[in-house]
């Protein structure tokens, strides 16, 4: 091990607008040791993986390189230092093939400088053949499955020979023997000299696989150390840092009648034949690797994406395919993923906001009233103790949880009878996180039925009264609240024990 | 999940998605083909002129400009970008080229002129687009007005006559080795090397990664901005190059030459293929899209119908294609689902 770092970050800080993603963070990348990053949801892990790929700019502290204090302007400059990066999230050329997704930029070259394509997909079946993957190279990656996706990044970032390999839950979605392949190529890269940086939630891969860990919490580094002598519990204790009991307050709500029936709904290619009920008075989670087809199922329930066969039925009446209005008008409201593309107007003040899913009721005469908009909007801020300074500010100054409140509000005023939330509390700080669930318990005691899609396991562990767990596109188990633990549901989300 | 554990009726099912997406690929250009070879063979058939020499050299001429814009233009369509002022720079450059040579400038020197306004205008675009982040539409919709005001402004309802314009040029215009116009050679050539240079070179396929997916593209390190506005730096100089040839084509211009084409390249490259959306479509189809709508054009001149029903054929035609487009990705999209892996 050489005396510095290949790389590292000394006391990082890093804002979102009120948001403070980062605070004085240090982590130090050696050659040759896998370094595995530990944290909640919003902890922070994503926008250090982004700071280090050179996407973001730190506001405070400095990225050191060998050493030496190094500026990246960009994701190209982060490159060309040997920093190679698995995103989360694919980040893929639809419209391309898969060799060209792996060598964009970087394609081998024949006489005058011209791509040589017979190379560049000879060299992609000798990356899939090191991971144990037969995909053919010349198709498009428009149409493959999240795993797929995630395995030609893997072989994107292997192609690059980095000196730093960084990987954001790269085995997310990928099967038992894949995660496998994966691990035994990353320990040959390490052994080679590369420094890597690996995140994931399931923490016996970081005991697999990695040297050392570093934890984030909120923001702030809690802890950096090495791996042998750690205990599974002691790196819950150090990620979650507090009594999980209390964050997540379900409150017992009477049973009522089912409010929400979906039979054997199939859309081809996405998920199939899912068949679940939901009470009035009770949380279902559905819980899932992402890429399980949870948030589609959502979709095609609320009518955004239409489905192929099966029903959906609302308090008795069968919903038509594919119909948003009638979705709302039979008393469904949908919490997208993405409230700032999918949940909120980021344009528009937060009554107006507020106001979209009610036009109708605010109308007096031909036009909307204001009056209305306004109160209807400061009745909900109230109820949902919402921090604002004006009903006419913008959502974007918001912070990320106060945004959500606006979405709730938005929904909660249509007065559903099913809410469908997903992932309510995804990089939301730790309060709000509270607040959001004091108020999903509140509506499932008030006879709200509730479905929350989240991939963040102590929130469905603590809020749910039933755990549905979707793979590959099917309902694998349902499990009730007594028996529901962190192995069961990761059982039944990857076939395997967590 | 491995091929090796997929059933045998799915590795077929893979591989007719894989033969249908190629298929998808080179259909749209051979389509145009078979179209333009029933126009040509039905128009000949009710008029036989059509096939004459002359008839052909039109066509041929008239494509050449057309198709020169619309390679340009879809270089920046690939990018998932419009360029809207290609019709006011074809006219700026039509006049202001003609104005230097009537009064007495060289045939080179004037050509350069041309293609460095054009390359100007695009580099306008090209900063705002990129650098400023204003939308494509919004900006060479503004810049569409502002060079026409300029052209107007210079022109002041004067008129360059062909008598004043040295012979050389007119001969460009107008003249052909071994029977072929020169114009719709040059046009060739620049089709060619920017139809290679977007297949072969790494940089190239960067225009397609960018229109594909602009976030990837900034993930992978690839100069967004540059490209983009390179891109519009080829738009723009191509226009360029393309009013020097209408000068030359036409001889007699007035201050709004090509007004409205801006439209009718668009046109051409979405017939020919290249997605609106970008990331997907070649300058061939788009050079391809331009001689179909040329064709269909005269056409219906042959055939005697009134010019008005020219128009509403093309509009015809960019539905069609259009819809074309979105029933064959909603299938491919739904075949590549299914296949998943090979």
């Amino acid at each position: 091990m050489s005396a510095h770092p290949t790389l590292a970050l000394a006391g990082v800080s890093k804002s979102f607008g009120a948001v403070r993603a980062l605070r004085d963070v240090s982590i130090e990348l050696y050659a040759g040791e896998a370094h595995a990053l530990a944290g909640e949801n919003g902890a922070g892990k994503s926008t250090l993986v982004k700071t280090l790929a050179g996407v973001h700019r730190p506001d405070q502290g400095m990225i050191l390189l060998d050493g030496e204090p190094v500026v990246f302007t960009g994701p190209a400059d982060a490159q060309r230092a040997g920093v190679a990066v698995i995103y989360q999230e694919p980040t893929l050329f639809p419209d391309l093939s898969v060799a060209e997704n792996i060598f964009m930029g970087r394609q081998p070259r024949r006489s005058l400088g011209r791509i040589d394509r017979a190379a560049m997909r000879a060299a992609t079946r000798e990356l899939f053949g090191r991971l144990g993957v037969d995909l053919d190279p010349g198709r498009p990656t428009r149409g493959l499955s999240i795993a797929d996706q995630q395995l030609v990044e893997i072989a994107k970032a292997l192609s690059r020979d980095a000196r730093v390999l960084v990987m954001d839950e790269p085995t997310a979605a990928l099967s038992g023997a894949e995660t496998a392949r994966l691990f035994s190529v990353v320990e040959a890269l390490r052994e080679h000299g590369c420094a890597v940086l690996f995140i994931s939630h399931r923490l016996d891969e970081i005991f697999a696989l990695c040297q050392r860990v570093t934890t984030l919490r909120d923001g702030q580094g809690i802890a950096s150390e090495p791996v042998a002598g750690l205990t599974h519990d002691d790196l819950v204790r150090r990620m979650v840092g507090r009594d999980l009991g209390a964050l997540y307050p379900k409150q017992d709500a009477a049973l009522g009648d089912v409010a929400l029936r979906v039979e054997r709904l199939t859309r081809e290619g996405v998920f199939t034949d899912v068949s679940f009920e939901v009470r009035r008075g009770e949380i279902v989670a559905l819980a899932g690797l992402v890429g399980a087809g949870r948030s589609e199922v959502a979709r095609a329930i609320f009518g955004i994406d239409r489905w192929d066969a099966g029903t959906v039925t609302v308090a008795g009446r069968d919903l038509p395919p594919g119909s948003p209005t009638a979705a709302m008008g039979a008393g469904l409201a949908l919490v997208p993923e993405d409230r700032r593309q999918q949940g909120l107007v980021m344009e528009m003040s937060i009554e107006r906001n507020i106001g979209l899913t009610g036009l109708r009721s605010l109308r007096r005469g031909v036009t909307i009233s204001r009056r209305a908009e306004r109160d209807r909007a400061a009745d909900w801020a109230a109820r949902l103790r919402l921090k604002f300074a004006r009903l006419g500010d913008g959502v974007g100054v918001l912070s990320g949880g106060n945004q959500q409140k606006v979405v709730l509000a938005k929904w909660l005023a249509t007065e559903p009878s099913v809410l469908v939330v997903d992932e309510p509390t995804r990089g939301i700080d730790v309060g709000t996180k509270a607040e959001v669930h004091r108020l999903l318990s509140e509506l499932a005691g008030q006879g709200i039925a509730v479905l929350m899609i989240s991939s963040d396991l102590p929130e469905v562990l603590g809020m749910a009264d039933r755990v549905l767990v979707m793979r590959e596109g099917r309902l694998t188990a349902e499990i009730p609240r007594a028996e529901a633990t962190e192995e069961s549901v990761m059982h039944a989300a990857t076939r395997r024990a967590a | 999940m491995t091929a090796t554990a997929a059933p045998p009726g799915r590795e077929v099912g893979a591989r007719g998605a894989r033969a249908l997406v190629d298929l998808v690929f080179r259909a749209r250009e051979l389509s145009l083909l078979a179209a333009l070879a029933v126009l040509v063979a039905v128009t000949a058939g009710v008029n036989g002129n059509f096939l004459s020499g002359q008839g052909v050299e039109d066509i041929l001429l008239n494509t050449a400009i057309l198709a020169l814009l619309a390679v340009g233009q879809s270089v920046v369509v690939i990018t998932r970008n419009i360029d809207l002022s290609v019709g006011s720079v074809v006219g700026l450059v039509a006049f202001v080229t003609g104005d230097v040579l009537a009064r007495g400038a060289g045939l080179v020197p004037a050509v350069l002129l041309g293609v460095a306004i054009g390359a100007a205008c695009g580099l306008v675009n090209g900063l705002l687009v990129s650098f400023c982040r204003v939308p494509a539409l919004v900006v060479t919709l503004g810049t569409l007005y502002v060079i026409q005001g300029l052209d107007h402004y210079i022109a002041h309802g004067r008129q360059i006559n062909a008598v004043d314009l040295p012979p050389a040029l007119l001969a460009l215009g107008n003249g052909a080795v071994l029977g072929v116009p020169y114009l719709p050679l040059v046009t060739l050539a620049v089709m060619l090397a920017v139809g290679a240079y977007l297949r072969a070179y790494p940089s190239g396929r960067e225009f397609y990664a960018i229109g594909s997916s602009p976030e990837a593209a900034r993930l992978a390190g690839v100069p967004v901005r540059r490209r983009v506005l390179a891109a519009y730096l080829l738009s723009g100089g191509l226009a360029g190059l393309a009013g020097v040839l209408w000068l030359a084509r036409f001889g007699t211009v007035v201050g709004d030459s090509a007004n409205g084409w801006e439209l009718l390249v668009v046109s051409a490259v979405v017939v020919g293929g290249v997605a609106i959306t970008g990331g997907v479509g070649s300058v061939y189809g788009a050079a391809l899209g331009a001689l179909l709508l040329t064709t269909i054009g005269s056409a219906l001149v042959v055939l005697r119908v009134n010019p008005f029903w020219q128009q509403a054929i093309t509009g015809a035609l960019l539905l069609l294609a259009i819809s074309v487009d979105r029933v064959l990705a909603v299938r491919v999209a739904r075949l590549l689902r299914k296949g998943g892996r090979r």
